[in-house]
């Protein structure tokens, strides 16, 4: 198993990722800057996705479809803040259609990439991902706030687990 | 109407985008927290919830609209009294946002170390 670590942080509505690997940063950002071999694991074997468009300089966009069973095609995009090979690449992910116009109605999420070289060879990967929320976040920092979040999203699901008994 | 992607079999967003942000921004008062902590027990009027917090009824009421907006408690009208009770279900969807996007990137990393794992074939690009 290479997730070395996985935090999920209701205050700041993110995800991290923690991930190592025995193959060098340069080959593991290729699994990214690829586009032939980012489509064989961004999607699953159910909905294989195909890259379409792929540039990853500041400003670039991704595209792609995900091909369900029946042959439908969903639209997905990245929009690209920043890169650096082979070490960072940070981009907005997102549904929406071929035009590469987005879904109004789905949620976007911020990925933050980075590579860095393990201490006696390897590569030690982490993601962040989060849904950029950005009322919440302003809120919660004015606020200062981290125990409200975890208990809003956190110990109401036990509440409600406990009352659904 | 919500729209859903359905990605192995599970509907991926089930909450769309706005509600989304509308919960996520009820959620980050402390009064609003307690408002839903305390109907998630129990249908409560206004005049009692009001009675919890330092604030006037107006205010109370105010926040309730937000959590209203956001699909996180439902009111309802018996007499002269406003009674506020939680909406489970989108309570719920807010926690489960994370934990779904979880279970994307785990088996996205799954197959990610498997293209790594894999022998380098002669004369690759």
């Amino acid at each position: 198993m290479t997730v070395v670590d996985v935090r999920k942080d209701a205050d700041t509505l993110t995800l991290t990722f923690t991930c190592e690997y025995d193959a060098p940063p340069a080959r593991v950002w290729e699994l990214w800057a690829d586009p032939r071999q980012l489509e064989r694991w961004w999607g699953p074997p159910t909905h294989p996705a195909t890259v379409v468009d792929h540039d990853l300089a500041p400003g670039g966009r991704v595209s792609y479809y995900m091909t369900s069973p029946e042959g439908d095609r969903y639209w997905g995009w990245w929009s690209v803040t920043s890169s650096e090979a082979p070490t960072s690449l940070v981009f907005d992910d997102g549904f929406g259609d071929e035009t590469g116009a987005s879904a109004p109605d789905m949620p976007v999420t911020s990925v933050r990439v980075a590579l860095g070289a393990r201490q006696g060879g390897g590569t030690r990967m982490t993601i962040r991902s989060s849904f950029p929320s950005v009322e919440a976040m302003q809120k919660l920092a004015e606020m200062g706030m981290e125990e409200g979040m975890r208990l809003a999203l956190g110990q109401t699901d036990d509440l409600l687990a406990a009352a659904v008994g | 109407m919500r729209p859903g992607l359905t990605y192995n079999h599970m509907v991926v967003y089930e909450l769309p985008r706005e509600q989304a942000d509308l919960v996520f921004h009820a959620l980050a008062d402390a009064t609003r927290r307690d408002i839903v902590e305390v109907v998630l027990q129990g249908e409560r009027s206004v005049s009692a919830l009001g009675r919890r917090y330092p604030m006037s009824l107006t205010a109370v009421q105010k926040h309730v609209a937000v959590l209203e907006r956001a699909g996180l408690v439902h009111k309802r009208r018996r007499g002269r009294e406003q009674l506020v009770s939680a909406d489970i279900g989108t309570v719920r969807e807010a926690a489960r946002l994370l934990d779904r996007l979880e279970t994307i990137w785990r088996d996205r990393l799954d197959r990610f170390a498997d293209i790594l794992a894999e022998p380098l074939n002669g004369g690759a690009p």
